[in-house]
């Protein structure tokens, strides 16, 4: 009983902290981004948070964690019927890491950090309405069904031995791929690429703003890493929090590195992007790796980030904060490190992971196909030329978010 | 009576503030603008490099009587100069009247 209270206020606080980290992205996405887009990007991070977490617990939670696969077996598909379950919840002897309603909370905290990254990548000419409906779809279908195929016991984690910590692939890469369907639909912003299909920069409003963002996310991720342990456990936790660390600041290292060297410019918006790459690499196996590791892997995200960076700019896909070279391109590398690096590391885990990775991704961008599309006759992506020109804020919202007194 | 008008770089201003105080000229206006010119300034984000022709600068606005148009003039021509593209420019203007709001006092009277 003593331990359960440890670890169970353990688990709150980390739940609190990746509460926080809404905060963190909605600052980040503030700073990168246009100043005429400042309450529009606060009103979907509100959206994402408050519908993200009705929906886990009338219908995410037990989607996710259905216990019997009864919808299609072998760990494919199952539903413990809508809604929390108060009589579980008074079982004391549900978990001895922590009680029902805990488990709840941090991991309906987990499932709105999968639209929020969505939110980033799309910014400045989505319609919010068609931004709500894909959001509201894509938390309340494809994150929980992936989520139960490796951490509701289902054929990821049962059949193939797959390992994903605390969520490189099950968050960030289902944010990334969706992300990137959404973006390659949606087009990009007005300006952001010349006539001869060359990069334009579209410099951010308010860096410090995106500084703090960033300092929060890694705060936050003492609870996204340190709570996936599922208990207080003293080594684990402890090492946990090392190796999150570790990767966070090599992964800003290296990528300042690989910026600075391509570049020949000090660019604090890469550095920034390289702690959040070192930070999305070390979540798939955080309490896999020692210390040396965990450097390698978070540098070699943050290194993934400016080169993603690049080729998204290559490809003519517009994503003015990042999301999808953190959470996609550093979530793969951090799923397929696990088989590289640390305790488990081996061919055949390299090849589950991969394996996994194709199957998720695939799972992904056909979910945000369909609804995505779906959206798109119902009610249109995108905003119209001028209202894009305006500002969604004025457009989308009827106000603006500064004004000079 | 003459009216000075003087775009200054902005690390200049101090200097140029203190010189005008030392030609005795106490009371002038100022406000800050954007501008294009021949100094272009390279910027690098996330990996694009990109120009800007946007110039920021600082303008002054001085009335003065005629005794002291080239006293005034020389000291922003010392104070402001760096010898780099972009010192700016002063432009002198005949001012025909000028009225202090306090006293009512019109000509030389109202700004020395």
């Amino acid at each position: 009983m003593e331990l359960l209270t440890t670890n169970n206020v353990w688990m709150m606080l980390c739940a609190a902290l990746v509460f926080f980290m809404h905060l963190g992205f909605s600052f980040l996405e503030i700073g990168l981004t246009r100043q005429k887009n400042t309450i529009n990007i606060l009103f979907k991070n509100f959206f994402i948070i408050t519908m993200g977490l009705i929906v886990y617990c009338l219908v995410g939670f037990n989607l996710m964690y259905p216990g019997d696969f009864n919808i299609i077996g072998n760990g494919i598909l199952g539903f413990a019927g809508p809604g929390l379950d108060a009589v579980a919840a008074a079982d004391l002897s549900y978990n001895e890491g922590y009680t029902y309603w805990t488990d709840f909370l941090f991991q309906g905290m987990f499932a709105a950090t999968a639209g929020t990254i969505i939110s980033g990548a799309v910014a400045g000419r989505i319609k919010i309405n068609a931004f709500m409906l894909i959001v509201f779809l894509y938390i309340l279908i494809v994150y929980p069904i992936v989520g139960s195929w490796q951490w509701g016991a289902g054929f990821l984690s049962e059949v193939f031995g797959f390992y994903d910590f605390a969520g490189s692939t099950l968050v960030h890469s289902v944010g990334g791929w969706g992300a990137l369907v959404i973006i390659y639909l949606l087009g990009a912003r007005k300006g952001k690429f010349d006539s001869s299909g060359n990069a334009v920069a579209i410099p951010g409003s308010n860096i410090p703003l995106s500084a703090a963002g960033v300092l929060i996310l890694w705060l936050g991720w003492f609870g996204f890493n340190g709570g996936s342990v599922l208990s207080a456990d003293p080594a684990n936790t402890s090492l946990v929090l090392v190796t999150t660390c570790l990767a966070a600041a090599a992964g800003g290292l290296g990528a300042s590195f690989v910026s600075t060297l391509a570049y020949k410019n000090l660019d604090i918006t890469m550095f920034m992007n390289g702690i959040l790459g070192g930070l999305v690499g070390i979540t798939a196996g955080a309490d896999q790796m020692g210390p040396t590791e965990a450097i390698a892997i978070g540098a070699i995200g943050g290194a993934v980030v400016v080169v993603g960076v690049a080729i998204l700019d290559k490809c003519k896909l517009d994503d003015p904060v990042g999301a999808i070279p953190v959470h996609l391109f550093a979530g793969i590398w951090g799923t397929l490190a696990v088989g590289i690096f640390g305790a488990s590391a081996s061919f055949d885990q390299f090849m589950v992971q991969l394996a996994s990775l194709g199957i998720v991704g695939a799972f992904c961008v056909i979910g945000a196909l369909v609804i995505a599309l779906t959206v798109k006759s119902l009610i249109g992506l995108r905003v119209s030329a001028e209202e894009e020109e305006k500002g969604l804020d004025i457009s989308e919202h009827g106000t603006k978010a500064y004004f000079s007194s | 009576m003459k009216k000075i008008e003087a775009i200054v770089r902005k690390s200049k201003f101090d200097e140029v503030v203190t010189a005008l105080h030392d030609a005795e000229v106490y009371f002038f206006s100022y406000w800050d603008v954007t501008g294009v010119g021949n100094e272009k300034i390279g910027n690098v984000y996330r990996g694009i490099t990109y120009s800007t022709s946007d110039i920021q600068r600082r303008y002054l606005s001085i009335v003065v009587s005629d005794s002291f148009v080239d006293a005034t003039v020389d000291a922003i021509l010392k104070s402001g100069a760096t010898g780099n593209v972009g010192d700016g420019k002063i432009f002198v203007y005949p001012c025909e009247e000028a009225y202090r709001i306090r006293t009512g006092e019109k000509g030389n009277k109202s700004f020395n």
